[in-house]
């Protein structure tokens, strides 16, 4: 475990930890999340930084893949189509298959291509995971739709908290300086649709959130770089509502 | 290789030919995050040994008929590139190579939380640009640093060292003559937090005193090179912190 400054000017730190580093005792502490246990121990399972919330122990993760979990809204891309199912990629480590009574059409058998053909990117929802890892994606909800036109990025899963914000602040800090369309999937994908400049304005945001989403004052940041960019100013109450 | 006696391996005082003491290794610099394509990468030197590690995945195990239901299937490569070694290598894999990728990812599935992905594999592939005694150990070391830096639940880092007998001596970390001319190579991985030998191979013969004391001596040049993997990794990851990679 080592101590690391979080940003030069501050002196905050937090701990690094690497897999297999000692948290704490069993007794003690709860087994949060990128943690095992053994001999009554906790020890990190990955790399990350390491977080003490009440008396549960977790690391924040600095990489790795998606993990998949039922409600998961997340962006699909249509890999193959069979007679009564797509196979979506999900940035996960298991394509997703999706059943033809999981989309909100009506598919006849042998349709499937009609609807929805290779390359296509959808927003669905993880409808199960089984202990086996067997994905079943569902389009049945509400919002869930084919994602035409608008552009489609990829950042890294362990991210997509620092994109969302708390409640959803950053998205919509990131919806209110720019005007963009924005659909951010669990799994790292994220869709915008709009003008062309705005757009890339948020991309360009949300590249630095991804940058320096460790680092203190992030959501200050952001809000300096969206008014220089946009040259609007939006105060805080109005954020509020 | 060679006979024991023709070449001299051991100075009167006590030091090797190198002028290390019999219980030092080799110098070893370790940097993590060196590729940006890979999920995560190391690059390694060990004395003349100097290695490349690139991790792939989790991803699902292909062909199918190598997915584990229960658990993640870990595949370790281990090749050295032709110009690694002084005769040019034939390349491509060989009855060694594949030896070395079998023994490799079987250390590797004992601390990897293969449970976690069903059906799927995880890719460690380990190039040898040059070679000079040890490059097993240099590979699991490299491997090590690239799997937690791709993120990949681990139950502890693993290093690898060899320790050996040369000149009648028991030492660590044979270098290229001590290895070729010396008398016994025994070379391990250790899991550092759990303290497990995840490998342990032998070539020549030890009497069983020779054994311990070079098994001991093996298990404490591996926590050496463990802490110089995590400065590794600290160092790539302050960089994360910092913002100046994502």
């Amino acid at each position: 475990m080592k101590k690391v400054r979080l940003m030069s000017e501050e002196n905050e730190t937090a701990s690094i930890v690497v897999p297999g580093d000692l948290l704490g005792e069993e007794g003690k502490y709860k087994s949060g999340s990128g943690t095992y246990k053994r001999d009554g121990r906790l020890y990190a399972k990955r790399m990350g930084i390491k977080s003490v919330r009440d008396d549960e122990i977790s690391i924040v993760a600095l990489g790795g893949v998606y993990d998949p979990v039922p409600g998961d809204l997340v962006i699909g891309i249509v890999l193959e189509h069979g007679p009564s199912n797509w196979l979506l990629d999900i940035n996960a480590p298991y394509p997703a298959p999706m059943h033809v009574n999981e989309v909100p059409w009506k598919v006849g058998f042998a349709e499937t291509s009609e609807f929805l053909e290779a390359g296509d990117a959808v927003l669905c929802k993880i409808l199960f995971v089984d202990e086996m890892k067997k994905i079943q994606a569902t389009m049945n909800d509400r919002n869930l739709r084919k994602l035409e036109g608008g552009a489609l990025i990829e950042v890294q899963p362990s991210r997509v908290p620092r994109i969302i914000g708390r409640k959803g602040s950053m998205l919509n800090t990131l919806k209110k300086y720019t005007d963009v369309w924005l659909f951010v999937g669990q799994n790292g994908r994220i869709w915008l649709g709009g003008e062309e400049e705005s757009v890339a304005t948020a991309i360009e945001a949300i590249r630095k959130i991804e940058r320096e989403s460790h680092i203190k004052g992030l959501t200050d940041r952001i809000h300096a770089f969206l008014e220089e960019r946009t040259g609007r100013k939006i105060s805080d109450e109005e954020e509020e509502e | 290789m060679g006979g024991t006696q023709e070449v001299q391996l051991m100075k009167d005082d006590g030091t090797r030919m190198d002028g290390r003491r019999p219980d030092e290794m080799r110098p070893v610099h370790i940097e993590a995050g060196v590729l940006n394509r890979a999920s995560g990468s190391c690059y390694l030197e060990m004395g003349g040994n100097k290695v490349l590690a690139g991790v792939y995945g989790p991803r699902e195990a292909i062909p199918r008929h190598s997915q584990n239901p229960t658990k993640a299937v870990v595949k370790f490569r281990y090749n050295m590139a032709p110009f690694s070694v002084d005769d040019r290598k034939r390349p491509g894999p060989d009855r060694r190579s594949t030896e070395i990728g079998k023994v490799a990812s079987e250390a590797f599935a004992n601390v990897i939380i293969v449970e976690e992905f069903p059906r799927a594999q995880v890719d460690v592939i380990t190039e040898i640009l040059e070679a000079a005694a040890g490059t097993r150990c240099a590979a699991i070391s490299a491997a090590s640093v690239a799997l937690a830096d791709a993120g990949i639940p681990m139950r502890g880092m693993v290093a690898a060292c060899a320790a050996g007998k040369a000149g009648g001596t028991v030492c660590l970390d044979l270098n290229q003559p001590e290895d070729n001319h010396g008398e016994a190579d025994l070379p391990i991985a250790l899991n550092l937090t759990t303290g497990e030998v995840v490998l342990l191979q032998m070539d020549g013969h030890l009497s069983s005193d020779e054994f311990e004391t070079a098994l001991d001596m093996a298990i404490k040049g591996c926590k050496e090179i463990g802490e110089i993997q995590k400065e590794a990794l600290y160092k790539r990851y302050q960089r994360v912190v910092d913002g100046e990679v994502a």
